[in-house]
C-alpha cells in the first residue's frame, strides 16, 4: 500500500511507529475482492456491500452464502463479494432466492435489490416471497431513482423530485405517490424483522451493520423473511456532490422514509405498527 | 495520562475523492489532495495527522474501502 | 418390469418426477395441466424423497424459482400450458443464457391469447425456435403417449444435464388428459450433497469453500467480444445436440411414396391414417420426430431423395412444415411439402388426414409419382 502521503509530524510519535499490525483497528475485509467497484464516487452501494462482506466473514458463513444480484447498478455485486452468486432478471430476485433456499434449506440466501427492481417491476415477487416467509434476507437500497438506466422516476421518487422522466418534478396526479413499500412488507406475517436504515454517517453505518447482523442471524435461525431497507443516495442521478446528496437525503428522504425498526418478531405474527 | 493517537492510510489509487470521509472525520484530519490519482480523482489524505485519534469513522463510511486505520497510545 | 398402472398423462409427469430423483417442482395452476401439481401435493414427496413442491404466485415467479434452484446444480422442473409458457419466456431465456439444466413441460392448449383449453400444437415455433429473446434453443421432446410422458421426464433431465441446457417436454392437452397403461420407472435416489458437488461443483452455486473460486451464474457480459464468444459456444452446443441427440420414429417409410410427418397427438392420428391409406393402396409412411429440437433433418433429407411428397400434419396453421421444407431444400430434392392442420383445439381424424393427402397430392396420384432423385 502507498504510504507516501503520510508524513512525519513534529512533536508526536513517528508515523511508522503507529502503522504497525498490532495497532490496526480498521481494514478492508478479505471477503471483498480486489476488483475496484464500478459505482460512482460516494455511492451507498459500496458501503452496504462492505458491511455485508464484513458480516459474512465475521459470522463465518462464506460457504453457506448465496447472493442474488438484481438488475440495476448493483448488477455487478457478484464481482465484489467473494461468495457464490446468481444474477436475476429485473425484479425476480425474491423468486430466484426462493428457489435456491427451498432446495437448499441450510444456505444463507439473500437478495440485494434497488427500488425500481423491488418496488416496481418486482412488486409481486417481493410481496409473495415475504408473505410465504421465505427464509431469506432482502437488502433493499432505496435512493428514489433508477440509477443505472440514467436517473428515471422510481416508485419511491419523492413528490416534486426531478428525474429524467419527471423533468418538472414528480406530479402525483400523473405518477401517483412515493411508495413506502417497507411499511407494506412489515404488515406481512411471513416477515420476522423489518427495518429501515441509512449509511450516510459513521453512526448510521454501525447501526445498519447491527441491523443486518440481526437479519442474517434470523435467516440462520430460520425465523422467516428479514427485510432491511437502506435509504441511500444517488449523487449522479440526483445531480449533486456526494456530500450534498447525503445532506439532501437527510433533509428530504428521511422525513418521508423515517429510520428505525418496523417489525421485530417471529414469522406468523402481525406487525404491531 | 497516555494520549490516544491514530493514523490512516488511504489507498490513493482506489480513492474516488467523494470526500465522505472528510465530512465524517470529527477532528478535521482529512482533506482532498490538490493532486489527482491516475483516474483523475483528488484523493483523500491526512492533512492534519497530529489530530487523528484513530476513531475509524473515515474507514467505516468509505464506499470504496480504501482507508486502513491504526490506533495506539502515544508514548 | 416396472409397476404398471392406468394413469393420466399429467399424473404420470408428477409420478415420474418423484421417481427420477427430482429435487424440486415450482408451478402455477393452468388448464389443462393442473393435475401435475395437484398430484404432487397429494403425494407429498417431501416426506418420501425430500423433493420440494411449491405453488408460486405466477408463472413469472415459478420459472424464476426454477432458475434459482437449477443454479445450485439440482434437478428441478416446472410445468404449464401455453399462456403460462409465454409468461415464462423471460426466465427461460435467462436459463438458456446462463446454461442451466432444468425440465420444462408445456401441455399445449389452443391460442392465440387466452384461446381455448382444448389441445393444440401451435406452440411449436415458441418451443423450437427459442421463444424468448436472444439466440437460444431448448431441447424439445414431443411425447405421443402417456408412456412417453413417463419416459421423457428422466430423458429430459439426462439431456438437460448433458448439455447444461433447459429441456422441454412439448405435450398437448390430449396427452395430458388421456388415461393409458403406463409402466412406471423404478425409483432413483436424489443426488446427495457430495454427488452434487462432484457432478456440478465446478459451475453451480453450491456455496463457496475457501478452496475454490466463487461460482457466478449469469448471462451478462458487458464486453461485446465476450458476449459473442458466449453465443458462439452456445451455437456449438446446439450443433452438438444435432449431431448426437436426434430422436425419431419412422413407420413404414421404406417403401413410402408419401410421408406424413407428425408429432404428439397428431402422430397418433397419423399412425391410423397410414393404415387407412395403405388399405386404399396408397404407399404412405409416417415420420414421427421425437426431438423437435434437434430436428431430424438428416432422415428427412434421406427420405426426400426417394419420396414424392411430405404432408406435415399438425394441430396448428402449419409450423413444423417450415422445418421440413428447409430440410428438403437442403437435400436439393423436388419432393413436394404440404401441410394439413386443424386449429382451435380440434384434433383431426385419420380419414380427414387421408383425404387431405389425396387432395393435396392429387396431381402426383393422377399422373404418377415423379421420382425426385
Amino acid at each position: 500500500m502507498e504510504l507516501k502521503e503520510v508524513t512525519k509530524t513534529e512533536g508526536t510519535m513517528d508515523i511508522q511507529d503507529i502503522l504497525k499490525p498490532e495497532n490496526l483497528v480498521y481494514q478492508k475485509t478479505k471477503l471483498l475482492t480486489d476488483t475496484p467497484m464500478h459505482y460512482c464516487p460516494g455511492c451507498s452501494h459500496g458501503v452496504v456491500h462492505k458491511i455485508l462482506a464484513e458480516l459474512i466473514d465475521e459470522m463465518g458463513i462464506q460457504e453457506r452464502s448465496i447472493g442474488v444480484a438484481p438488475v440495476g447498478c448493483a448488477v455487478f455485486a457478484y464481482n465484489y463479494i467473494d461468495i457464490d452468486w446468481q444474477e436475476a432478471a429485473h425484479g425476480r430476485a425474491p423468486a430466484v432466492a426462493t428457489g435456491i433456499s427451498r432446495v437448499n434449506p441450510d444456505a444463507f440466501v439473500f437478495t440485494y435489490q434497488g427500488d425500481g427492481d423491488l418496488a416496481s417491476i418486482g412488486a409481486a415477487e417481493i410481496m409473495h416471497a415475504c408473505n410465504r416467509g421465505e427464509n431469506i434476507l432482502v437488502v433493499f437500497i432505496n435512493n428514489g431513482i433508477y440509477g443505472m438506466t440514467g436517473g428515471q422516476m422510481a416508485p419511491t421518487t419523492l413528490e416534486g423530485m426531478v428525474t429524467a422522466t419527471t423533468p418538472y418534478g414528480r406530479n402525483t396526479d400523473l405518477n401517483g405517490y412515493p411508495m413506502r413499500i417497507t411499511n407494506l412488507i412489515a404488515q406481512l406475517p411471513g416477515t420476522s424483522y423489518v427495518t429501515r436504515q441509512a449509511v450516510h454517517t459513521a453512526g448510521g453505518v454501525r447501526k445498519c451493520k447491527r441491523a443486518l447482523k440481526k437479519a442474517i442471524q434470523n435467516v440462520l435461525d430460520k425465523k422467516g423473511t428479514s427485510f432491511v431497507e437502506v435509504v441511500s443516495t444517488c449523487n449522479s442521478g440526483w445531480k449533486m456532490s456526494p456530500v450534498a446528496s447525503n445532506k439532501w437525503m437527510e433533509e428530504n428522504m428521511i422525513p418521508y422514509y423515517p429510520l428505525g425498526d418496523m417489525k421485530d418478531s417471529v414469522k406468523g405474527e402481525h406487525s404491531e405498527n | 495520562m497516555a494520549r490516544v493517537i491514530g493514523a490512516v492510510v488511504v489507498d490513493k489509487e482506489e480513492c474516488k475523492g467523494c470526500s465522505v470521509c472528510v465530512e465524517a472525520c470529527p477532528h478535521d484530519v482529512l482533506a482532498l489532495h490538490f493532486e489527482v490519482n491516475s483516474k483523475g480523482y483528488h484523493y483523500s489524505y491526512m492533512k492534519s495527522p497530529e489530530a487523528c485519534v484513530g476513531c475509524a469513522n473515515c474507514g467505516v463510511v468509505c464506499p470504496d474501502t480504501c482507508i486502513t486505520v491504526y490506533r495506539t497510545k502515544a508514548s | 418390469m416396472g409397476e404398471i398402472k392406468l394413469m393420466k398423462g399429467n399424473e404420470v409427469l408428477a409420478e415420474a418426477a418423484i421417481r427420477c430423483g427430482c429435487d424440486g417442482y415450482f408451478g402455477y395452476p393452468i388448464t389443462p395441466q393442473s393435475e401435475v401439481m395437484e398430484t404432487l401435493m397429494v403425494r407429498e414427496p417431501w416426506k418420501e424423497t425430500g423433493m420440494v413442491v411449491l405453488q408460486a404466485e405466477s408463472e413469472v415467479a415459478s420459472i424464476n424459482m426454477v432458475y434459482g434452484a437449477a443454479a445450485t446444480g439440482k434437478k428441478v422442473m416446472t410445468s404449464s400450458s401455453s399462456p403460462g409458457i409465454s409468461l415464462m419466456a423471460e426466465g427461460i431465456s435467462y436459463l438458456a443464457g446462463a446454461e442451466l439444466p432444468c425440465l420444462l413441460v408445456n401441455v399445449q392448449r389452443g391460442g392465440p391469447g387466452l384461446g381455448t383449453i382444448q389441445p393444440s400444437q401451435a406452440d411449436y415455433f415458441q418451443a423450437v425456435k427459442g421463444g424468448g429473446h436472444g439466440d437460444y434453443k431448448l431441447i424439445v421432446l414431443a411425447p405421443s403417449s402417456v408412456q412417453e410422458m413417463n419416459d421423457f421426464v428422466d430423458l429430459g433431465f439426462e439431456l438437460a444435464f448433458k448439455y447444461r441446457n433447459p429441456a422441454m417436454i412439448l405435450a398437448d392437452g390430449a396427452i395430458g388428459q388421456m388415461m393409458e397403461k403406463v409402466e412406471l420407472a423404478d425409483y432413483k435416489p436424489r443426488w446427495t450433497k457430495e454427488e452434487l458437488v462432484e457432478k456440478n461443483g465446478d459451475w453451480a452455486t453450491t456455496g463457496k469453500p475457501a478452496s475454490r473460486k466463487k461460482n457466478v451464474i449469469t448471462s451478462l457480459e458487458m464486453a461485446s467480444n465476450d458476449m459473442e464468444v458466449r453465443n458462439i459456444n452456445l451455437q456449438a452446443k446446439y450443433r452438438k445436440m444435432e449431431e448426437e441427440d436426434v430422436r425419431y420414429e419412422a413407420i413404414q417409410c421404406d417403401d413410402a411414396e408419401f410421408i406424413l410427418v407428425a408429432f404428439g397427438t397428431a402422430a397418433r392420428v397419423c399412425q391410423k391414417a397410414v393404415e387407412v391409406a395403405r388399405e386404399k393402396g396408397l404407399k404412405v409412411g409416417l415420420l414421427r420426430p421425437i426431438t423437435l429440437f434437434p430436428f431430424p433433418k438428416k432422415v428427412i433429407k434421406e427420405l426426400a431423395r426417394k419420396t414424392a411428397g411430405f404432408l406435415s400434419v399438425e394441430m396448428s396453421a402449419g409450423q413444423m412444415v417450415e422445418d421440413i421444407k428447409l430440410a428438403v431444400y437442403d437435400a436439393g430434392s423436388n419432393a413436394r411439402v404440404d401441410h394439413f392442420g386443424r386449429m382451435g383445439g380440434i384434433i383431426p381424424t385419420p380419414t380427414e388426414v387421408v383425404e387431405a393427402l389425396e387432395d393435396k397430392f392429387s396431381w402426383e396420384l393422377s399422373y404418377g409419382v415423379k421420382r425426385s432423385y
